[in-house]
C-alpha cells in the first residue's frame, strides 16, 4: 500500500512529455570478453547449492561462444535485494558463453515474487550478432501446479512452454538457449 | 509493505534495431524468428539489483591511469547524464565501457587486428552516475577497426557502454560514436537503426567546455533509458 504522505504520481504522457527519444541499443560485439564477464559474476549466491547450467545455441544449432547472459532472481521467500546482504545474495549474475557455448550460475531457487506466479528467473542475452538483448525465464520442473497457473508461462502454447522450463540433468538443472530454428526459446518483448 | 511499481513506457522502442538486419551478417542465425511474447512488467520486470557500490575502484574511470605508463593516443573527456524517458536524471547506476586502443586494437586475445596493442592501456572503465545522473571517464580516443563482416569493412571509432537504469526492462548495452565519422555510413551496424534522428543519439557531441586546456578534448553524450509510466515529484528538480 502506498504510504499516506507519498506524492501523488505524475503521469507521464498526461504531463505533456514527448514521446521518450531512447539511446537505441547496439549489440555488445566480440570483444567484451576483457570487460564484463568478471570472477564473482556466476555467483548469486555463494552459499547457493543450485546450479543452472545452459548451451547456447544458434538458429543452425552450433554454440554461441561470444554470449553474454544475465540473470535476476529473487530470494528464497520471493523477496528481490535491495542491498548487499550479509549471506552475499546478490539475486544478480553475469556469466559470458566459453569456447563450447555453455554458462553457468551457482544460485538457491527463488520463490514466487507475486501471488499466482511460479518462481522464476529473469534472464537477459547478449550476444555478437544481437542487436537488442533478447529477454526470456527460467522456471522449474518441481513446480507444475504453480507452473500451470502461471499468468506468463500459461499463455506460452504447449510445446513451446519446455523451453522456458529447466530440465534436472545429473546434479544441476540445464537451461538451453536457442536463438533460432526448432526448438528456438520463447523470447519476451518487455 | 512498498507501493505497486508502476510499468515502463513502451513508446520510442522503434528506436532499438531490428533484430534481424541482414547487411550484419551475425544476426542472420542468432535472431528469434518467432514473434516476441508481450510481457506485462511484474516485480521480475520491475525491480534492479544494485551494482557497484562499494566495488568501483578510485581509478576505474579513469582508462589513461590503470598502468604505470600513460597510454599512447589523443586524451579524451566522456561525460554526459544518464536520463530517463522522462527525463529524470538516473542517479547512482553502474556505466561500464570498454574499447579498442588508439589503434583500433582490442586487449582481447581474439581479436587478430594487426595493429600495435598498448602495454598501457587496457580499455575497461566503469563509474556511478551522480546526483544528476552524470557519468564521467577520461580515456584515449578509440581506433577505428576492420571486420569480417563484408570485403573492407571497417567499424567507425566508438566505445561500448553497458547501463542498467532503474529496472530490470531499462537494459542497454550500446556504442557512442564520434562526431564527423566518415565510417558512418558503410557501417551496418549504425545502419541498422532505422531512422537518422535515432542514429544521431549515438554520437556524441564535441565540447569545448569540457575540454580541458593543455591536456584533453571533451565531448558530451547522454544516454535515455526506458522511464516508468508514472513518476513521483522529483524533490530535486522545479518545476
Ligand atoms: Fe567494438
Amino acid at each position: 500500500m502506498a504510504a499516506v504522505d507519498q506524492p501523488r504520481p505524475i503521469r507521464a504522457q498526461a504531463e505533456g512529455i514527448v514521446m521518450q527519444e531512447l539511446t537505441p541499443s547496439q549489440t555488445v560485439g566480440p570483444f567484451f570478453g576483457f570487460a564484463l564477464p568478471f570472477p564473482e559474476g556466476p555467483i548469486v549466491a555463494p552459499a547457493g547449492e543450485l546450479h543452472i547450467v545452459g548451451t547456447v545455441y544458434d538458429g543452425a544449432s552450433q554454440p554461441v561462444p561470444d554470449a553474454l547472459i544475465e540473470i535476476w532472481q529473487p530470494d528464497a521467500t520471493g523477496t528481490f535485494p535491495t542491498e548487499p546482504r550479509p549471506d552475499g545474495f546478490r539475486g544478480w549474475g553475469r556469466c559470458g558463453t566459453d569456447a563450447d557455448g555453455h554458462f553457468g550460475f551457482q544460485t538457491i531457487k527463488p520463490g514466487p515474487a507475486e501471488p499466482g506466479s511460479a518462481p522464476h528467473i529473469g534472464v537477459v542475452v547478449h550476444a555478437r550478432g544481437i542487436l537488442h538483448h533478447l529477454v526470456t525465464r527460467i522456471y522449474f520442473p518441481d513446480e507444475n501446479a504453480a507452473n500451470a497457473v502461471d499468468p506468463v508461462l500459461s499463455r506460452v502454447s504447449g510445446e513451446r512452454q519446455a523451453t522456458l522450463i529447466a530440465r534436472p540433468d545429473g546434479d544441476v538443472l540445464r537451461f538451453d538457449i536457442h536463438l533460432q530454428g526448432d526448438h528456438e526459446t520463447v523470447f519476451f518483448d518487455v | 509493505m512498498t507501493a505497486a511499481l508502476p510499468p515502463y513506457r513502451r513508446d520510442g522502442m522503434q528506436a532499438h534495431p531490428p533484430r534481424d538486419h541482414a547487411a550484419y551478417r551475425s544476426t542472420a542465425l542468432r535472431h528469434p524468428k518467432q514473434p516476441l511474447l508481450p510481457l506485462p512488467h511484474s516485480m521480475t520486470e520491475l525491480t534492479q539489483p544494485m551494482l557497484g557500490t562499494g566495488a568501483i575502484g578510485e581509478l576505474d574511470h579513469d582508462l589513461t591511469q590503470q598502468h604505470p605508463g600513460e597510454p599512447i593516443g589523443e586524451r579524451i573527456i566522456v561525460t554526459g547524464r544518464v536520463l530517463d524517458g522522462n527525463r529524470r536524471p538516473v542517479r547512482d547506476t553502474l556505466v561500464e565501457i570498454w574499447q579498442a586502443n588508439a589503434a583500433g586494437r582490442y586487449i582481447q586475445k581474439e581479436d587478430q587486428h594487426p595493429a600495435p596493442l598498448d602495454p598501457h592501456f587496457t580499455g575497461v572503465g566503469r563509474c556511478l552516475t551522480d546526483n544528476d545522473g552524470r557519468y564521467r571517464f577520461v580515456t584515449i580516443k578509440p581506433g577505428a577497426y576492420p571486420w569480417k563482416n563484408h570485403l573492407n569493412a571497417w567499424r567507425p571509432a566508438h566505445i561500448h557502454f553497458s547501463l542498467f537504469g532503474t529496472a530490470f526492462v531499462t537494459r542497454l548495452i550500446t556504442q557512442m560514436y564520434f562526431p564527423g565519422d566518415p565510417l558512418f555510413p558503410y557501417d551496418p551496424i549504425m545502419q541498422s537503426v532505422r531512422e537518422e534522428s535515432d542514429r544521431q543519439r549515438m554520437v556524441a557531441r564535441f565540447d569545448m567546455e569540457t575540454t580541458e586546456p593543455e591536456w584533453a578534448l571533451g565531448y558530451q553524450w547522454d544516454i535515455v533509458l526506458r522511464g516508468p509510466e508514472t513518476t513521483p515529484p522529483d524533490p530535486d528538480e522545479d518545476h
